[in-house]
């Protein structure tokens, strides 16, 4: 399961290199939104991936001595899984409002000179 | 009971956009609440500053659980100066854009947005958790980015697009070291790591993390390969909004890379020479990127990136008397670039352009004027006794000393640059007569007088801040002395973290 998701993790970093390297803006999001998918599942596997051991201390133990799954990674991974929500759906408005004024998709061409500039 | 305190420079803040969100639309009551209540963060700031002065750091863990397991504020010196110059400047922005910006943007939802951002920041200053510094600068950026949009210019849309994925690339990386760090260490809080981060026994990887970290703040304080969203971004929304960036968003990253470096990272000496060849190409694009700018915000856009090296230069040495010239620097650098994107809104408000060939002549329509922003230029450039000089003092002697001679060199080369652009914009702007084909559009002398005032006076209050800080160096020096010594003895954090 772990090797499967150290995999899985190089492939979307890989994919997500690759596509904010790209000169259209809707790579770009898909590039950042693969990024981010790809950081979270890091933090995932770093909390030790097992099964049926949760983090709970029985009635007859003082302290938790084996390996458990621990928590804290996971509501991390919630926590910048909701931020990163809110940063793709704005994201997307101002994509799409760019779209509506240049009418381009290409990153090259966002560079309208101003009248009086340099 | 004062350690509630911590909290309160955040919860102002967002107690105030709470209202002014229920106040929608009411631009009247917005502007009331927004100045009034950046009064009372104000004087929180300060009381913050003069506790933590006297009585040394304190920590609020919140819902009382114990140090490391708990989401911790800590209120050091470094923290709550930097909420003091927050506060300031926020202060003189909030009263800049009540008089100053049009209607629509209000409408829009601009005051609320203002001070989210600034409660993002104080938040940042104020964690001891470095996740949780994670979460204020998302709020931060979130916060920028609306600001940023807000208006839906062609231009500006154009720099929001480059500005929004620079930072959430920022964002993405800072939050895989975090990742890396909690796999390391098993813990966030910073007092913690700072601690456990000795025991770890792979330094290879301690050492890629800390690559990590700096890629992260270094594109959001805009340091040399990582700066060219700042220039294309910063000159597109209206003067306040670009204050409020110029003067703190960028300052945050450097708070960040002292703040890690400090306590968690111990630069070694592959980072310092990484930072050290990062502060002396900054300085140098910066400098000499702001050459040929006729835009005046522009200009200012490309000093800030110089500036910006002095401070991860002093980081890169990392001496105490070195820390104690970045922290210095950031201290005038934050009350001085806040004022400069001021003062070209009030020359966008006075001329209708701000680009140099179209201006000239104000100095002869506006002597009292003109004297005052060049007051706040001066500190710029560093003409002692003024504020810019007492941190260059340091800067020097340190590399000199530290015989760091290409340091030595970007410095001289990048106060000579801002000087000669300085002057330059003096002659242009101040002096030359104005174009005999220019036609004027004065949209600041048909103002009434209070509001010609409520104009100036937030450049005033920043003016006072430099000349008194270069005045009254002494009493910087000692408070900045403190930082950099805890900064180089983190064990007061530390110890008044696990409350020992």
């Amino acid at each position: 399961m772990e090797l499967l998701l150290i995999l899985v993790i190089g492939l979307l970093y890989t994919g997500g290199v690759y596509f904010i390297l790209r000169r259209s803006m809707v790579k770009l999001l898909l590039g950042i939104m693969l990024l981010g998918s790809a950081t979270n599942i890091l933090i995932f596997v770093l909390g030790a991936i097992v099964k049926a051991k949760p983090p709970i201390i029985g009635s007859a133990q003082e302290v938790l001595n084996k390996t458990y799954a621990d928590p804290v990674p996971q509501a991390l991974i919630l926590t910048a899984i909701v931020i990163s929500f809110a940063l793709t759906a704005f994201a997307i408005v101002l994509l799409k409002r760019v779209y509506a004024l240049l009418e381009t998709d290409d990153l090259d061409n966002l560079n309208t000179p101003e009248e009086e500039d340099i | 009971m004062s350690d509630n305190l911590i909290l309160a420079p955040v919860f102002i803040h967002l107690f105030i956009a709470i209202f002014q969100l229920i106040a929608w639309r009411k631009t009247v009551t917005q502007r009331i609440l927004s100045v009034g209540g950046a009064l009372v963060a104000l004087i929180s700031a300060a009381m913050l500053f003069t506790h933590v002065y006297v009585h040394g750091t304190i920590t609020l863990n919140a819902s009382n659980w114990k140090a490391p397991f708990s989401i911790v504020f800590v209120a050091d010196l470094l923290g709550a100066t930097m909420v003091v110059l927050t506060s300031i400047a926020g202060f003189a922005v909030s009263i800049f854009s009540a008089t100053g910006l049009s209607r629509q943007r209000m409408l829009y939802g601009y005051f609320p947005i203002f001070h989210f951002l600034l409660m993002g920041l104080n938040g940042a200053f104020l964690t001891g958790d470095i996740f949780n510094l994670y979460v204020w600068f998302e709020v931060i950026i979130i916060a920028s980015f609306v600001l940023m949009t807000l208006g839906g210019r062609r231009n500006q849309l154009e720099g929001a697009l480059k500005y929004m994925s620079m930072n959430i690339l920022a964002s993405m990386f800072f939050l895989t070291g975090i990742g890396i760090l909690y796999g390391m260490t098993g813990s966030l809080n910073m007092a913690d790591l700072s601690i456990k981060m000795h025991d770890v026994q792979n330094r290879s990887l301690v050492g890629i993390t800390s690559v990590f970290f700096i890629l992260g703040f270094g594109i959001k304080s805009a340091v040399f390969p990582l700066y060219f969203w700042l220039p294309s971004s910063y000159h597109t929304p209206p003067s306040a909004v670009a204050a409020t960036f110029g003067g703190l968003l960028t300052k945050v990253g450097i708070y960040a890379i002292l703040r890690v470096n400090s306590l968690i990272f111990i630069p070694d000496d592959f980072t310092k020479k990484l930072l050290m060849v990062m502060a002396v190409l900054t300085i140098l694009t910066g400098a000499f990127g702001s050459l040929n700018k006729m835009n005046i915000r522009r200009l200012f856009s490309y000093l800030i990136v110089c500036h910006i090296g002095f401070m991860v230069g002093g980081i890169a040495i990392f001496t105490k008397l070195a820390l104690m010239g970045t922290v210095f620097y950031l201290i005038h650098d934050i009350m001085v670039k806040t004022n400069m994107f001021l003062i070209s809104g009030v020359i966008m408000q006075l001329r209708g352009v701000i680009t140099m060939e179209k201006l000239g002549g104000l100095y002869k329509e506006y002597p009292k004027i003109s004297l005052l922003i060049a007051i706040v230029l001066l500190s710029l450039v560093g003409i002692p006794p003024l504020s810019g000089f007492w941190p260059k003092v340091y800067l020097f002697r340190e590399a000199f000393t530290g015989q760091h001679y290409f340091f030595v060199a970007a410095l001289i080369l990048g106060s000579l640059v801002t000087l000669y652009v300085i002057a330059k914009m003096w002659a242009e702007v101040f002096w030359k007569d104005i174009p005999a084909d220019v036609t004027v559009d004065n949209k600041f002398e048909p103002l009434p007088f209070l509001r010609k005032l409520l104009l100036l006076i937030p450049i005033g209050i920043l003016a006072i801040a430099s000349v008194y800080i270069g005045l009254n160096a002494e009493a910087i020096v000692q408070i900045v002395d403190r930082i950099a010594e805890e900064l180089i003895d983190t064990s007061s954090y530390i110890n008044a973290v696990f409350k020992k």
